[in-house]
């Protein structure tokens, strides 16, 4: 495969080897570097006293037990910490009335939900500051709970910020008629032969990371080092500057290993501000780890939408119009982009088919609940889960093969770049080549004639089929679009390469990893572009005092982004090269040429230098060109012009047991085309993740609150990650279509398998029990809910034990006096 | 204050610790051994996971007082004379992790399942880790590491089921078609 489309010289060594990875061997025997490992001498431990309950005044807070006791430092309110602890940032206003309420990092007068920081204790052990939190006796009044996103919209609604108007904080509208990407979609409606309403609902999820989040800051001076288990170290350093008034040059950030991120630690968290603002009065390192009920209670939530969804078609299956209405939970506060995840969804709900008409209007709400932000395909998910099911549920109605409506209405391979009616140009791909190779890795010809046999004897067991053919927008993100979106940040990455004088190369990247294995693929794409053993290079990253520029990792950015910043910067340390080359050589620039790490000067065999002995000569400074720097170390900056729009199709089979609801994955198939594979275990083990992740939110994940706006999926015992045993094998596959806004000609992979498995885990289920007349099951697929469905009607959520206080499903009673009123939305419709 | 006595990768230790201080605790705070890591407080993710007189525990379940007069394992101290546990080689060579968090209990549990199941089938495999949480990898790469590691502890070349992951130093994953 070719790496870069303009590279003519060797052959690529690297890219495309299934390198093992250079991280492994500090994670695979316990020499890592979390950041709760951190000790330092003197170092305080925080702890922090949380609201147990999701709306009220505060009245008093009483620390003076709690100050006393053994082994308290000190003990800060709200009230101690208000003047100096500004409001935790929101980048994405999508509108420009967009309604923020601000977000303290600390509650001072009231608290808006549960887990909501009162008081932070500051001992010398870690112990002792969780047995002071006990202690602290705060006195609440408490206000009306908002949960349910339906309830919060209507006039009159009880309110989440008393000095708000409403519980609407923006209303984002994205019209491909009044964009002039599309036909006026109330027309093509009018027009329809065929039009098919769903409401769906998008539960609230748990990114539920593995390393809880953790982070000690340590002053010196008027400087501070922050080290923190977070994705974002470069945003996080500018935003708590701008937060805390810590001069920016003052303050250094340092991911450190990380253990997992997802988009939830894609954050300016409270906590974070809290060790700056105490480890600053007190002169003293600070450390704060949360632990898992913390994590899962106040780290942000994901997903969380309802939404209303309308197609358009003819009756022989042609797509005329798409129309979306979304209510987006966002939670109590807006943290750094909750606003723009399903703005960031709003341009893929078209997913790969040819509207010609598509609106779309989203009103984000707030709640009483810990505000929803990124989790792993942000908004992405979303979209396609509604397209992806809407598809079915037309091909349903116009009794059409699933597969056969996709087709007629995909775009097809010879079309690209292909201009979408939401405005996106599709770089590359092949839908109907991606489908083949998955209904053959899934055997769907075979599983179609088992699913016939169990309907025609009434198997108790039944089978079923779901599709999803996907694509989404990665590589984010081209800095010009950023800004018309109104982001508050660009999309670039930078890189550096350092040539090291015994040869060795250092690689700076600016996108850090917390899982994904950057020090291996960097060094694969240098050792291919300078010609250089790929041991002979080492990545660094993660700490502003080294990547000095970088907007770290989130949005399957990183190879398309950050890697191709890299590979800009191997050219430029080429370019730098050549001239000591020709001068040392005495030979004219444009008789070089540089293949496997080597000028040799055309025409004379034998004459050549290695870029490696260069790096010394150089060093050495003794001799070398007028005009230029003795250096060839080179530093790049990568903004790319489009998104990469990585597409794959696939294919899950599904066993239900109609007697008990209980569904079981009987095969799961997959191709994805995430364009150039530099390292295909990577890859896989990407799709993999991403997988599992999305056949949970399918199948086990709901964050779930009873109707005092308490969290009652707060451990790992409720809040159902899967185990290995609840997961099936993967088929996966890929097919290659490079991206052309990329010198690596990469896509992007991190979250494909996350946004494309769920519909078709959801579909597959329906596909085996519809012809028993369930039309829809609302997620996660428990087996109640399923059971419900079959033996009940309706979606099955719609029961305490299988719902939450939200979506105008389950309404708990409260155990406080304080109660939502219960919804007459509930179910399918 | 309750004094004990405890071995330790190998190193023999007496310290005094609070009756309720649990063992992973004592591990990481007192003893330095930061590679056992905390993932939740419920006892459901396993990231804790160390060898107590042979077996796997929670370390997180297990009180310090009751490692007194124990031997304990820890990920640090599975490799032998500077050379990798064929589990630890399996989880590098199949791709077995992402981000690690969850590694070292993974591999403690899996060394541990090995030691009664010398051979594992895939759900054997999986039945015998669901006890230990992984975010990253879907777990399957994790289930052909540890079959990996029962084919090269057992002496034997992998057979059946031991599939590498990927392709291996080849040019690109399986299944690959089309290529623009």
């Amino acid at each position: 495969m070719t790496a870069v489309e303009d590279r003519t010289e060797a052959p690529a060594a690297e890219i495309g080897k299934a390198r093992r990875r250079k991280e492994d061997a500090r994670l695979i025997t316990g020499r890592t570097t979390w950041t709760d490992n951190m000790v330092l001498p003197g170092m305080l431990h925080l702890a922090v006293v949380r609201s147990p309950v999701a709306h009220a005044k505060i009245s008093s807070v009483d620390v003076s037990a709690a100050a006393d006791a053994p082994g308290v430092v000190a003990v800060f309110t709200g009230a101690d910490l208000a003047e100096e602890q500004g409001s935790l940032p929101c980048a994405w206003p999508v509108t420009p009335d967009m309604v923020n309420p601000g977000h303290p990092s600390i509650a001072v007068t009231e608290v808006n939900h549960v887990g909501e920081a009162v008081a932070v204790i500051v001992a010398r052990s870690k112990a002792a500051a969780q047995d002071a939190v006990e202690l602290v006796d705060v006195d609440y009044e408490p206000l009306p709970v908002v949960l349910d996103m339906e309830e919060a919209v209507k006039d009159g609604a009880d309110l989440v910020h008393d000095h708000l108007e409403s519980n609407t904080s923006y209303h984002f509208v994205f019209d491909a008629g009044e964009a002039g990407t599309g036909a006026d979609t109330e027309q093509a409606f009018a027009d329809a032969d065929v039009v098919v309403s769903r409401r769906f609902v998008q539960q609230r999820l748990i990114p539920a990371f593995m390393e809880p989040r953790s982070v000690v800051v340590q002053p010196q001076g008027d400087n501070y080092t922050m080290w923190s288990a977070t994705q974002v170290p470069h945003i996080l350093r500018v935003m708590a500057a701008m937060v805390t008034g810590i001069p920016e040059h003052k303050l250094r950030v340092v991911a450190p290993d990380v253990g997992g991120g997802f988009g939830g630690k894609l954050q300016v968290n409270p906590e974070e501000i809290l060790c700056l603002l105490i480890a600053r009065r007190l002169g003293k390192p600070v450390k704060w780890t949360e632990t898992r009920s913390e994590s899962l209670m106040t780290a942000h939530h994901g997903r969380d939408q309802i939404q209303f969804v309308d197609v358009a078609a003819d009756r022989e299956g042609n797509v005329k119009g798409l129309r979306v209405r979304l209510l987006a939970d966002m939670g109590a506060y807006l943290r750094l982009i909750t606003p723009g995840i399903p703005a960031l969804g709003a341009f893929m709900f078209p997913g790969i088919y040819k509207f010609p008409a598509y609106r779309f209007e989203c009103d984000g709400v707030f709640t009483n609940k810990v505000p929803t932000d990124a989790y792993r395909g942000a908004g992405r998910p979303e979209a396609t889960f509604a397209i992806e099911r809407i598809m079915d549920e037309l091909a349903v109605e116009l009794g059409m093969d699933p597969l056969e409506l996709r087709r007629k209405n995909w775009i097809r391979a010879e079309e690209f770049p292909f201009t979408t009616v939401a405005g996106l140009a599709y770089d590359s791909g092949d839908y109907d080549a991606a489908t083949q190779q998955a209904l053959q890795l899934l055997g769907y010809d075979e599983l179609r004639a088992e699913q016939q046999r169990r309907r025609e004897s009434g198997d108790p067991v039944q089978l079923g089929i779901g599709v999803s053919t996907f694509t989404e927008m990665c590589g984010l993100a081209p800095s010009r679009v950023l800004g018309s979106l109104s982001f508050g940040a660009g999309g670039w990455e930078h890189a550096a390469i350092r040539m090291l004088p015994t040869g060795k190369v250092e690689v700076v990247t600016g996108s850090t990893p917390h899982g994904q294995g950057h020090e291996t693929a960097w060094s694969q794409l240098v050792a291919d572009a300078l010609g250089v053993p790929f041991e002979d290079v080492e990545v660094l990253h993660g700490d502003t005092a080294i990547a000095s520029r970088g907007l770290d990792t989130y949005g399957s950015r990183s190879l398309v982004v950050g890697g191709s910043a890299v590979v800009k910067a191997a050219d430029k340390v080429i370019a730098k090269a050549r001239k000591v080359a020709a001068h040392l050589l005495e030979a004219s620039e444009d008789d070089l040429e540089f293949s496997g790490g080597r000028f040799s000067v055309r025409g004379t065999p034998g004459a050549g230098l290695g870029i490696q002995e260069i790096a010394l000569a150089i060093f050495a400074a003794h001799d070398y060109p007028e005009g230029i720097e003795p250096s060839i170390d080179a530093e790049a900056t990568f903004d790319p012009e489009n998104f990469s729009f990585p597409h794959g199709t696939h294919l899950c089979a599904m066993e239900v047991d109609t007697e008990t609801g209980f569904v079981k994955i009987r095969k799961y198939a997959c191709v994805d085309d995430v364009g150039t594979i530099v390292n295909p275990l990577i890859v896989e083990g990407q799709v993999h993740g991403g997988l599992a992740q999305g056949i949970a939110q399918a199948l086990y994940e709901e964050a779930i609150y009873d109707a005092d706006g308490n969290l009652t999926t707060g451990t790992f015992v409720d809040y159902l990650v899967p185990s290995a045993a609840d997961l099936p094998h993967f088929d996966t596959g890929n097919t290659v279509h490079t991206a052309p806004g990329n010198p690596i000609g990469a896509k992007g992979v991190g979250e494909a398998g996350c946004i494309a498995s769920t519909p078709a885990v959801v579909n597959a289920a329906l596909d085996a029990v519809r012809h028993l007349g369930v039309t829809d099951i609302r997620m996660p697929l428990t087996p109640e809910r399923v059971w419900r469905a079959i033996h009940a009607g309706g979606d099955g959520g719609d029961r305490a034990t299988a719902g939450s206080n939200a979506y105008g499903g389950a309404q708990t009673e409260t155990t406080a006096g304080v109660s939502t009123e219960a919804s007459s939305l509930g179910g399918d419709r | 204050m309750t004094r004990i006595n405890v071995r330790v990768d190998g190193a023999s230790y007496q310290d005094d610790v609070e009756p309720r201080t649990l063992l992973v605790h004592y591990l990481r705070e007192q003893l330095g051994k930061v590679g056992t890591v905390v993932g939740c407080d419920t006892s459901n993710c396993g990231a804790c996971t160390v060898h107590l007189d042979g077996e796997a525990v929670k370390s997180c379940t297990v009180l310090a007082v009751q490692a007194d007069g124990a031997e304990v394992t820890t990920i640090e101290g599975v490799s032998r004379g500077g050379e990798l546990h064929p589990v630890q080689k399996a989880f590098h060579e199949m791709h077995g992790l992402q981000c690690g968090f969850c590694t070292p209990g993974m591999i403690m549990a899996s060394i541990d399942l090995l030691a009664d199941n010398p051979d594992p089938s895939d759900d054997e495999v999986r039945e015998g880790i669901e006890g230990n949480l992984c975010r990253c990898t879907g777990y399957q790469n994790i289930v052909r590491a540890v079959q990996h590691a029962a084919g090269e502890m057992r002496g034997a070349p992998a057979g059946d089921g031991h599939v590498a992951p990927a392709a291996v130093d080849t040019a690109a994953a399986p299944h690959v078609v089309g290529q623009a």
